[in-house]
């Protein structure tokens, strides 16, 4: 591969063409030497992983939403909706909650406008932890510094791919200029719903989640199925919200309201008493 | 594979049975996706390649499928049955193929005959069948055999209209299969049945084509063979073998199966499919005359049956040296001819009965991977001693500490090999898909670890000497046995590639083609097929002229990379690719040619056919030149339980067969119990109600996997998945510890609780399938970290001792178990 330009980079990963190898979750693991967590039966579909954590950057989501009692599953319940999977990761957003509350600027966007955190500057604070929208931030006792997907920063400075991109066999995990895996996904995006699959969607694809993600997703299901937010939620409150803080306020001076009428109500019922 | 994993994205329709390709083969998966993709693919108007999948459990492969059929484990022949009668019935057949590349005009003998679940010839006591009658009618005068010999010629009827001919009788065998029947032994709802039947029955047009992708869930059966060759059948019937996008493809179980195969891993074959010499076999000339294809029609090449005798000679050459001559007939004699069967179960069946002093493992563990794994253990325990060559220790060279095993007891002394893993070594992998690549050694040996090739030669050179010292019974073909290397202690890989290539005695050069070996001891091949692998241009396994440059190493498109690796026969990419083509040698579909003929010569793939043989010319052979038919076989008279496929129950079944209740199971199938007059330990309905299956997860490869710490903690523990409603009926919640339990064993692991197992009606009755992953035993990362839990995890404690009746294969992927929640 061809040293990278400093365009804006991302991950396009398509569900529907998920196979949860969890090839991704094993490359991102061998690549960024992690060692994963202590192994854990969960029971939960073919998922032991859990979630994204210091030790997991990659983590394939399985959902199994099979009708009941039925002989068999045809179409179009077949077809990338009855056993959903899910290869989550960071999402480097645009309006990125952990960049903004980092007392250290620790977090930085690189030159291929990702969000990276500084292992020699990160004091362990955790604050981007708490900020993070998606979960994705992991503290590691070892280093005392927190860890997320770096999107293979280092092999993308060497113009190689992530290498969870690179594991992936069947292309659901693609890399590439923002601008190049936007044409592809309204492409596929396109080409499913021609083919009678309605709930498919793109997620992060355009500004309405954080500003744009620069790894964003093509779904089968609506986005809180895989625990992601949706539109009307994904917002940062420092600069989006102003329904938000109309909200609030509207709130502040009925919860202000609501009191003196509590207390005028309890000092009255206080007088007949 | 008659097939590569490339060419899949060929296909219009990609039928799945048997097999779990997104989980087994997740990265030969993307030419399923391809395929899935491309709007140039699918049958009707297009849109992408339309992927079917019939399995008893809901994989991964089923989330991508577009079709998902719950189908009861061993089954399948009923499945494919009933397509097979949907296509005859409607006339979808491809009618061009089917009259002159198939044997369906083909008159079978009288006296042929199929009733009440049984073909002619069956004898109760031996429970075998007399298959004289499952042969051809002749007339006319013989055609020349191999030398001095003749060859009796087939009675033909190319209108098909014979009602003995084997496309009446095909039709009639299978007119019992209708949509009623095919559902209520499969427990596929008949809309969904027909809504099948209809997307296969269009790809019998010229210009459609669809593959059929199988793996060990069809082979894992009583009825393994026939459960393939139903299949086959069909493909056969539409026209489909040959042909790019089409074929029969079995997926492989390790990166090398295939190799294994090859090279002759199974009892009865010797090198290049070669069969074993039987007792009584005298000589070449006997030994030819069993074992070589004959040719029934004048027009069939009969290339396998003709090269037979070049082909052993040539690897007898190879074996023997100098030793092998003509006057004694090449040695012929030193070569081993076994009077029973010494398939995988005969080998512990043989041990269970004190018949065997001691067995050698290498890269496998017969604790784990065999049927019945406590009669296993007994078997092992029976050793004098045991030998284990494995990178890891396994649950074979530590079987003393296997639950219920006392160590104390046992008197079998175990040696311990450390081997190198394939990372450890340079060597070939063959994929499913024929390709021999070479790879590099990727680190050096670590620790005391010592090749396996490397061991097996010292252990030779020490065994010859203990002969040169003591002498012996029989040591000739010990003393003659030649091992041409520069150290013969240390044979390289890239020496014995050479010499499994085989060379001209003459000149010393690398053959080029196992067309040009001969019978008269100038050449050599230690492996036929792979003649035309290591030419004097190099080892033309480690080429790698791929999509760097697809215009110039793919002209066709069609994917062939003539220039990548090596394919076994000659490089070829498809197998019967003469069938791909009209029989005026254009391609069936010009959209899609495999070969075609020019005026001159083929071109395309490389031709299984002589290249330059005009397909006009009225002596041009039919296109199958490797059948004694010289076509594709809808009736075999080489296998021992039928010549035409017949629905059986497994051993243990769950419902009655409703096709012939007097005869449900396959009245062949290899009972080992009773065979060595132990008693059958089979359990009933009763007893044991619910039907189980085994397989493999993504994330595991065999047993070696559970030496990866990254990949355990992916799937960290064994488990069964439960379907949802049986488990409520049971009281056992998701993550529960259970006991599953079958009249030969048992497990105690954790219970997945899953609507991807459901119940299924079986002929009015409520079925449920239990899956169980086959990976975890008491050796291993897991199973160390806590001693007490994984005792009981080898699922092969619950698997019956019984096999094919052609290929002794263990019944893995049907029997009945019982469950219970544990506390």
């Amino acid at each position: 591969m061809a040293a990278l330009q400093e365009r804006p980079v991302g991950f396009f990963t398509d569900t529907s063409i998920c196979i949860g190898c969890k090839a991704c979750e094993v490359a991102c693991k061998e690549w960024n030497q992690l060692e994963g967590n202590a192994p854990h039966f969960t029971a939960d579909s073919f998922d032991n992983t859990g979630q994204l954590d210091a030790q997991n950057w990659r983590h394939v989501q399985f959902i199994e939403k099979i009708p009941d009692n039925k002989g068999t599953i045809g179409t179009p319940i077949a077809g990338g909706q009855a056993w959903l999977m899910m290869s989550d990761v960071c999402k480097h957003c645009q309006q990125a909650s952990c960049l903004e509350v980092c007392p250290t600027n620790a977090i930085v966007r690189t030159e291929f406008d990702t969000v990276f955190i500084q292992q020699d500057v990160c004091n362990g604070c955790r604050d981007c932890i708490a900020a993070c929208p998606y979960g994705v931030i992991g503290f590691n006792e070892k280093t005392g510094t927190v860890h997320k997907c770096t999107m293979c920063y280092d092999r993308l400075q060497n113009g190689l791919q992530p290498a969870c991109a690179k594991a992936c066999p069947t292309e659901s995990i693609k890399f590439g200029y923002l601008d190049d895996l936007h044409a592809a996904a309204d492409t596929r995006l396109a080409t499913l719903q021609k083919q009678g699959f309605a709930q498919a969607q793109l997620y992060g694809r355009d500004t309405s989640a954080y500003g744009g993600l620069n790894a964003f997703f093509l779904l089968m299901d609506k986005p809180e199925t895989f625990g992601l937010p949706n539109a009307a939620n994904a917002t940062l409150p420092s600069r989006n919200n102003v329904p938000g803080y109309l909200g609030g306020a509207v709130t502040a001076v009925l919860g202000l309201l609501a009191g003196v009428l509590a207390f005028r109500s309890s000092r009255m019922s206080g007088e007949q008493r | 594979m008659t097939n590569h994993w490339r060419d899949i994205k060929n296909a219009d329709v990609i039928l799945i049975n048997g097999a779990n390709p997104a989980e087994a083969h997740p990265v030969g998966f993307r030419w399923f996706m391809r395929a899935k993709l491309d709007p140039a693919r699918g049958p009707g108007s297009g849109g992408g390649a339309k992927i079917i999948h019939a399995d008893p459990r809901f994989s991964r492969t089923s989330a991508n499928a577009d079709q998902y059929l719950r189908i009861r484990p061993g089954t399948d022949v009923a499945y494919f049955g009933g397509l097979i009668n949907y296509v005859l019935q409607n006339k979808l057949f491809h009618d061009a193929y089917v009259k002159n590349y198939t044997n369906a005009s083909w008159i079978v003998k009288q006296g042929y005959d199929f009733t009440d679940g049984l073909f002619s010839g069956y004898n109760a006591q031996t429970r075998s069948y007399d298959v004289s009658t499952w042969n051809y009618e002749t007339e006319g005068d013989p055609l020349p055999g191999p030398a001095g010999t003749t060859q009796a010629k087939a009675k033909r009827d190319m209108t098909l209209q014979d009602p003995r001919s084997v496309f009446q009788l095909l039709k009639k065998h299978y007119s019992r299969y209708t949509a009623d029947v095919v559902s209520s032994i499969t427990g596929i709802p008949i809309l969904e049945f027909e809504s099948v039947a209809r997307t296969v029955g269009e790809m019998g047009k010229p210009d459609k084509v669809m593959t059929i992708v199988y793996a060990v869930g069809l082979t894992h059966h009583t009825t393994g063979v026939q459960l393939i060759r139903s299949a086959a059948l069909l493909q056969l019937l539409l026209g489909n073998m040959g042909r790019p996008g089409g074929g029969m493809n079995a997926e492989r179980g390790h990166a090398n199966i295939q190799g294994n195969t090859d090279h002759a891993i199974s009892w009865e074959i010797l090198p290049g499919y070669l069969k074993i010499p039987a007792p009584g076999q005298k000589d070449l000339d006997d030994y030819v005359a069993v074992s070589a294809p004959k040719k029934s029609d004048p027009h069939s090449w009969n290339f396998f049956g003709t090269n037979y005798r070049n082909f052993m000679v040539s690897l007898l050459k190879t074996w023997y040296g100098d030793k092998a001559t003509k006057d004694n007939e090449f040695a012929f004699h030193y070569v081993p001819k076994p009077a029973t069967n010494s398939s995988w179960i005969s080998i512990y069946d043989q041990a269970l009965r004190g018949k065997m002093e001691g067995v050698i493992l290498s890269g496998m563990t017969a604790t784990s991977i065999g049927p019945d794994s406590n009669q296993v253990l007994q078997a092992l325990s029976n050793l004098k001693w045991l030998v284990v060559m494995d990178a890891f220790p396994t649950t074979s060279s530590e079987f003393w500490r296997a639950p219920g095993m006392d160590a104390s007891k046992i008197q079998t002394e175990v040696f311990m090999l450390p081997c190198t893993h394939w990372i450890e070594k340079d060597g070939s992998f063959v994929n499913s898909g024929r390709w021999s690549q070479w790879k590099e050694q990727v680190i050096p040996p670590q620790g005391d670890a010592r090749h396996d090739h490397w061991i097996l030669a010292d252990l030779y050179s020490r065994v010859k000497k203990l002969y040169q010292q003591q002498s012996g019974k029989f040591p000739d073909p010990i003393m003659a046995l030649t091992l041409d290397y520069k150290d013969p202690l240390k044979p390289t890989a890239d020496e014995i590639a050479q010499e499994i290539n085989g060379k001209d005695l003459a000149t010393g050069k690398q053959m080029t083609s196992f067309a040009l070996l001969k019978a008269d001891g100038t050449t050599t091949a230690g492996d036929w097929i792979y003649t035309g692998s290591y030419t004097p241009d190099g080892n033309l396994m480690k080429r790698r002229n791929g999509i760097q440059d697809p215009a110039k190493n793919d002209p066709t498109g069609m994917g062939f990379y003539a220039g990548w690796a090596w394919s076994w026969p000659l490089n070829r990419r498809v197998l019967y690719n003469r069938a791909s083509a009209d029989l005026d040698g254009k391609p069936w579909d010009p959209k899609r040619p495999g070969i075609q003929w020019n005026g001159t010569t083929w071109t395309g793939d490389v031709p299984d056919y002589p290249p330059t043989m005009n397909p006009k010319d009225p002596a041009a052979w039919l296109p199958f030149i490797m059948t004694g038919e010289g076509t594709g076989r809808l009736f075999s008279k080489d296998l021992l339980d039928g010549p035409i496929p017949e629905h059986y129950e497994p051993i243990e079944s769950p419902v009655d067969n409703v096709l012939h209740p007097k005869q449900a199971t396959d009245p062949v199938a290899f009972l080992y119990d009773q065979a060595a007059g132990r008693p059958n330990r089979f359990g009933t309905v009763a007893d044991y109600p619910y039907v189980a299956t085994t397989y493999r997860l993504t994330e595991h490869e065999h047993y070696v996997t559970q030496n990866v710490p990254l990949l355990v903690g992916l799937q960290p523990q064994a488990f069964v998945e439960l379907p949802e409603e049986l488990a409520g009926e049971k009281g056992i919640k998701n993550g529960d510890r259970v006991r599953v339990f079958s009249k030969r064993g048992k497990l105690e692991v954790s219970a997945l609780v899953t609507k991807r197992f459901g119940p299924m009606t079986i002929a009015g009755k409520k079925v449920y399938t239990i899956g169980i992953p086959i990976h975890w035993g008491f050796i291993g990362i897991a199973a160390e970290r806590d001693p007490d839990l994984s005792k009981y995890w080898v699922a092969n404690a619950l698997t019956p001792f019984v096999g094919d009746a052609n290929s002794r294969t263990p019944e893995f992927k049907a029997f009945l178990v019982n469950v219970e929640r544990i506390g």
